[in-house]
């Protein structure tokens, strides 16, 4: 499909700032701002953001085709606690589900830990006679005589939203439904989650904090998203407002306003949405995303310029990033590693006279000591500084004013004395330390999805991406990197380049030799008419794709194996197929097939999409001439352990088809692109950085 | 060793260490045994070519913490090392060299970096079945147990030992998942050598010598200044746990001196007729976690950190069962130990120590009766892992429903219904089943269990805290103990089988938590907010916290 659109518009409201991004009818980004968020109302930093990018342009609002928004606040709401009274409503005999989890500490050593708080205290959590079985069949009709002491127990405790999950409710919907009505009949305002839309799988404590977590957000986010499209509406938008969601799709304004769950990290996917496109310009069929910013680093695998995805997102791990530690939710998203590694990451040293680095951050307020703003503990950023990598007049477009000596100073006290090292070996230690974890971050995701590291192409983006990108990659064992333009404001770049679609999951037991074709079929065409359905609201008129999946593991298993289906009703005879399907990527993963096991399915997936924009910009014109720099400094290299001299260039001054060899460094308004001296750089016709490693040996 | 080295060195640590956890990782993944997936009860491995172990991966079950630094000094002097060759791989899951029983194999391969042996790695797994009388304490005696294993080659230079396999297989009930099991640990130790070998090209060095000093020293003088601030001493507890024909009464002397921490189980009962019985390793693994819990918990299990701990106890006392004692749940009461040991260590740091918890696992390993299966009904096996509460800590209260010192995981109703014909009528948390204290301790949970089909199944059960409750600390009341019974029957034992018959209501209680310090310096507003949410009834409130009824009697 070619894009009709004719002016296009993204914005991501991030936590800091707000992007705003503009794409011609040519598809080219012709105009952007970074405007700082309004957390009281961020629509006016939205409004602000697109009047400063449309000025840029000699376009208005209403000439605007397609609008595209992405945003924190649902992430933020539940991080900060900043949602609805919401009360949980379960199957009589289980009121403790959220209480009891999984049993499970997430820290084996660490014997003073806390569970999560799941939002909803026990004395809000309610019970009603019911019970429907694994099969989907009535054990025990719900008695609808509690309902009247059910919303007195509701109005006494001022709750605002109730979240309802009733055992099997995923295989049978009727009481979940049932209840609803009652309680919307007699309290019209109750926002209402229920567990067989937002989340129909099986497994009651996720599909639990799921809908509390919908639910929790939801009156805050419809409303938000309301006044967001009225305001818009009011100043002349025509289009409508789509929304970016976490699984790297784009909705409408009301079925986010029904599932706003499914709007948390959506700024992130937008990245990762963004790496893919430009994989599959480069036709880099594996690739790894990097996106350091100043808190944390994200790594995400993007394999055949799809960014791999999962049903399952932690909300608000406690610190040091740790799995388990935080509110599971299961919606369909963009797989990343997130670690507490970013350039105002603080550096330590620990009592074996060890270096640690992070997760705490020096943040914006103090940040760095290199600020100048008060800040005296070392961070990633000042290592960079010491190291001689960053301009210390050049920084964030010469709005701060870098203090080399104070990096030196903190670095000195906090990481050099204790180990007898000076400012800039202690700086080649902090370098060293986060780079690795970085990696190994890097390496154990791929572990995880059962893939490699090395070969793959790296794109490298966020403010400190381009900086560390050389130094992470030799450690993962690639030896390309790719540094898109506009690395700055890369996850709003993403959202343009993301297809409308909509991501269903639903339990039903089967095993493979035992599979119902006739039920399965009718099971994914009524997910399919649903998921259309939403995606239709968005996009009238494209042509749509599905994507069906069967989650397929070995009896006995707890890992399932994501086994694409046809996209057609299926037949007896496709049982074989679909085996070998599994056992193919099964030894793939984990080097031969099991014969004779019972193959078992729980879960069954349908993606509906429009094909995503089809957009290619034109490459610039060749420059076969020589590059000059514009100036030289004095930098620590860690390929040689010693002090070398590298070129400065200004990345806007370099046209397609430059050559450069490292050490250099290539400066931009919003971040600096390390060139080591095992790498040359070359700038791509798409006026991307292509980084290209020469030589081995990581000498320390 | 120069300090910019030292960096390298430590890089190279965070390497090995995160090469051990995605070893771990990919093993859990190709987890056959519901107990590995549930519980990640496996480990991996690196150690250098002396046998020192030099990282290990932290797993969700402790069991394996000495137990594999000590199987891979033992299988490494077993076999010259001038005969092995790259490739080779060898087994055992002999319970006194392994992992204290039959269904955990170990498996130690050398890794060769320029035709010499420079290390080795090393992991350990749970296997489904290995025949025998299976998983439960019916056995009498090893033999009873299963398939054992003498250390042996199980790859000769990459070739499989085919015989070796066909046996495993032949003496299981699961051979299909064991052979997956085994497949699996093979790829897991080849993983790990490969990515040794890497990291010593990446960073040119052509042996393990001067990191491995670096890693063992580093931890070694870590743990030590840890012990340092141990008050010396010696602190004697005894804890009487349920057994099974008969209680049984654990003791412990915890010498503490400046350069280690000596673990003593002189007075300890003796065996047990059935499979109760735990090997000293595997009751070293659990006790030198708990230590390790309190000393030193940041620092990496290796060699250095493990070696100042010593643990030991009389042959043939419950706690170092020799061969052919019985030994397949030897998990039951070596999960018992670390109350034991804080016992002891509570007279050192009686501000760092938790009370008592519930401590053993609640898991609860069901079958269909084997006349359903002779009538052609459903047949199935199940086993579900719940747990009670944990103690008070000094300054928190102990949390509900949570395993400690394993990590499992507990089973989801919703899961549970779907793999079997059982019906779960409820599982809720027993108001004031944790113990009173200024930090209360965690509640146990009480499920509800029936048939879902009308056909009978069985229940085997080897849980701890029927008889004796956790107890408090400091001042804090004891944990309300474990109850099992059908319906409005008698209590039924912790250990042994139970028959639930259509019709039936199994009920089955975990135990809570000790509470920790005096009931009445409890917080007024965590006592409401404790009857608030229900997890104290008001009339518990009024008699363990008087505070509530205005009589501030301290």
């Amino acid at each position: 499909m070619t894009n009709q659109s004719q002016l296009r518009i993204a914005v991501d409201v991030g936590g800091t700032f707000t992007d705003t991004v503009v794409m011609d009818a040519a598809n080219s980004v012709i105009a952007s701002a970074k405007t700082p968020t309004t957390p009281a109302n961020p629509t006016l930093g939205a409004k602000l953001g697109v009047e400063q990018a449309l000025a840029q342009t000699e376009h208005t609002l209403s000439e605007v085709t397609g609008f595209v928004h992405g945003t924190t606040l649902a992430t933020n709401a539940l991080i900060e606690r900043r949602g609805a009274a919401v009360a949980c409503v379960t199957t009589e005999g289980f009121r403790d589900i959220l209480e009891i989890a999984y049993e499970r500490r997430y820290s084996q050593y660490d014997i003073n830990i806390s569970k999560p708080d799941l939002i909803v205290p026990r004395r809000h959590c309610f019970t009603v006679p019911e019970r429907i079985l694994a099969d989907g069949s009535v054990h025990q009709a719900l008695d609808e005589s509690c309902i009247d002491g059910l919303v007195a127990s509701l109005d006494a405790a001022n709750i605002e939203a109730v979240a309802i999950c009733l055992l099997h409710s995923y295989a049978n919907p009727v009481h979940e439904q049932r209840l609803r009505d009652l309680l919307l009949a007699r309290r019209p305002d109750l926002a209402v989650s229920l567990s067989c839309e937002v989340s129909p799988e099986a497994r009651e404590f996720e599909r639990l904090c799921t809908t509390v977590a919908n639910a929790y957000i939801q009156p805050l986010m419809a409303g938000y998203l309301a006044s967001f499209a009225s305001s818009f509406a009011s100043d002349g938008l025509q289009c409508p407002i789509l929304m970016m969601t976490s699984g790297g799709g784009m909705t409408t304004i009301d079925t986010a306003a029904r599932y706003p769950i499914r709007l948390v990290e959506s700024g992130p996917a937008g990245g990762a949405i963004l790496a893919g496109q430009v994989a599959q310009k480069l036709a880099e069929p594996e690739v790894l995303s990097f996106d350091m910013g100043g808190t944390t680093a994200k790594l995400c695998l993007i394999d055949a310029y799809r960014p791999q995805t999962s049903r399952k997102f932690e909300i608000a791990r406690a610190e040091r990033f740790i799995k388990g530690s935080g509110m599971p939710v299961r919606i369909p998203v963009i797989e990343m590693i997130e670690i507490g590694a970013g350039g105002g990451s603080i550096a330590s040293v620990d009592r074996l006279g060890r270096i640690q680095v992070g997760p705490q951050s020096a943040g914006s307020e103090p940040g760095p000591a290199a600020f100048g703003k008060g800040g005296d503990q070392p961070t990633v950023t000042d290592a960079d500084v010491a190291l001689g990598l960053i301009d210390p007049g050049n920084f964030a477009e010469g709005r701060l004013q870098i203090n080399e000596a104070a990096s030196h100073a903190a670095l000195s006290e906090q990481v050099g004395q204790p180990l007898q090292l000076s400012a800039v070996g202690a700086a080649e230690g902090v370098s060293q330390i986060v780079d690795e974890s970085m990696a190994s971050a890097g390496r154990m995701h791929a572990v995880e999805a059962g893939k490699d590291l090395s070969n793959r192409t790296m794109i490298a983006f966020g403010g400190n991406g381009p900086l560390h990108a050389t130094r992470v990659a030799r450690r993962c064992g690639v030896n390309r990197i790719v540094i898109p333009t506009e690395p700055g404001v890369g996850s709003a770049v993403g959202f343009l380049h993301a297809p409308v679609s909509f991501e269903i999951v639903k339990s039903q037991y089967a095993t493979l030799d035992g599979l119902d074709v006739g039920a399965l079929n009718t099971l994914f065409d009524s997910l399919i008419a649903e998921a259309t359905e939403v995606v239709r609201a968005g996009s009238p008129q494209a042509e749509l794709t599905c994507r069906r999946i069967a989650f397929m593991r070995y009896r006995g298993q707890g890992h399932e194996i994501e086994t694409p289906l046809p996209d057609r009703p299926l037949e007896t005879r496709d049982i074989d197929a679909l085996r070998r399907a599994f056992e193919e990527e099964y030894s793939r993963q984990f080097s031969r097939a099991v014969p004779g096991m019972i193959i078992e399915i729980l879960n069954w997936a349908v993606t509906v999409s429009t094909p995503p924009p089809d957009i290619d910009p034109p490459t610039g014109a060749v420059d076969t001439q020589g590059v000059e720099p514009v100036g030289r400094r004095s930098i620590r290299c860690e390929v040689r352990g010693e002090t070398v001299d590298a070129d400065v260039y200004q990345r806007q001054l370099l046209k397609s088809g430059a050559h450069l060899t490292g050490p250099a460094l290539i400066v931009e308004p919003q971040t600096t692109t390390f060139v080591s001296s095992d790498f040359n750089a070359e700038v791509l016709g798409s006026g991307a950085l292509l980084l290209t490693r020469h030589s081995g040996g990581l000498t320390q | 060793m120069t300090q910019a080295s030292n960096t390298s060195n430590q890089v190279m640590w965070n390497r090995l260490l995160a090469v051990v956890e995605q070893q771990g990782q990919a093993l859990i993944r190709a987890a056959f045994s519901p107990i590995v997936r549930e519980c990640g009860d496996i480990s991996a491995g690196i150690f250098d070519v002396r046998g020192r172990m030099m990282a290990q991966a932290v797993t969700g079950t402790p069991g394996h913490i000495n137990t594999m630094a000590e199987a891979v000094v033992e299988l490494r002097d077993r076999f010259p090392i001038q005969t092995m060759k790259p490739g080779d791989i060898y087994v055992t899951n002999d319970p006194w060299i392994a992992s204290g029983h039959l269904n955990d194999f170990l498996l130690l391969m050398p890794v060769f970096y320029r035709d010499q042996v420079i290390g080795f790695t090393s992991c350990t797994s749970h296997l489904v079945d290995l025949g025998g009388q299976g998983m439960g304490p019916e056995g009498s005696d090893i033999f009873d147990e299963g398939l054992r294993v003498p250390p042996c080659k199980l790859l000769d230079e990459g070739e499989v030992n085919g015989l070796l396999l066909d046996i495993v297989k032949a003496n299981s009930r699961e051979p299909i998942a064991n052979e997956g099991d085994i497949y699996a640990l093979i790829a897991c130790c080849e993983t790990g050598a490969q990515r040794l070998v890497e990291m010593m090209d990446e960073f040119g060095i052509s042996d393990l010598e001067d990191l491995s000093n670096y890693i063992i020293e580093t931890s070694r003088q870590g743990t030590l200044a840890a012990i340092a601030e141990v008050p010396e001493g010696i602190y004697d507890y005894a804890l009487k746990v349920d057994g099974y024909e008969q209680e049984i009464m654990l003791k412990a002397r915890l010498t503490v001196e400046r350069k280690q921490v000596l673990l003593d189980f002189s007075g300890t009962s003796g065996c047990s007729q059935k499979g109760i019985n735990v090997p000293l390793n595997y009751a070293t693994a659990y006790s030198v976690f708990a230590l390790r819990c309190i000393i030193g918990p940041d620092i990496p299990n290796n060699a250095g950190s493990l070696e100042p701990f010593v643990v030991s106890g009389p042959e043939g006392c419950i706690l170092n069962a020799q061969p052919p004692a019985p030994v397949a749940m030897r998990h039951t009461l070596g999960q018992m130990t670390p109350d034991l040991v804080y016992g002891c260590l509570c007279q050192a740091l009686p501000d760092l120590v938790p009370a008592e918890g519930a401590s053993c696992m609640y898991d609860l390993p069901m079958r269909s009766a084997p006349e359903v299966a002779q009538r052609g009904g459903r047949v199935f096996a199940l086993e579900p892992a719940h747990n009670g509460g944990t103690g008070a800590r000094p300054g928190k209260d102990g949390l509900s429903a949570t395993a400690f010192p394993s990590g499992v995981w507990g089973s989801q109703v919703e899961i549970t219904e779907a793999m079997a014909p059982v019906l779960i009528t409820r599982r809720e948390l027993r108001t004031d089943s944790g113990g009173a204290g200024q930090y209360r301790g965690g509640l146990g949970q009480r499920i509800e269990l029936q048939s879902a089909n009308g056909e009978p199944f069985d229940v085997f059960l080897s849980v701890e805290r029927i008889k004796n409750p956790a107890l408090g600390r400091n001042g804090g009341s004891p944990g309300t103990a474990g109850r099992i019974r059908l319906q409005d029957g008698p209590d039924l034992p912790g250990k042994g089988e139970v028959r639930v018959n259509a019709g039936d209501t199994l009920i089955f209680e975990t135990p809570g938590g000790g509470g920790y310090g005096d009931p009445a310096q409890r917080d007024q507003s965590s006592v409401a907010q404790d009857i608030a949410d229900g997890l104290v009834s008001s009339e518990a409130a009024s008699k363990d916290y008087q505070q509530m009824e205005g009589q501030d009697d301290v």
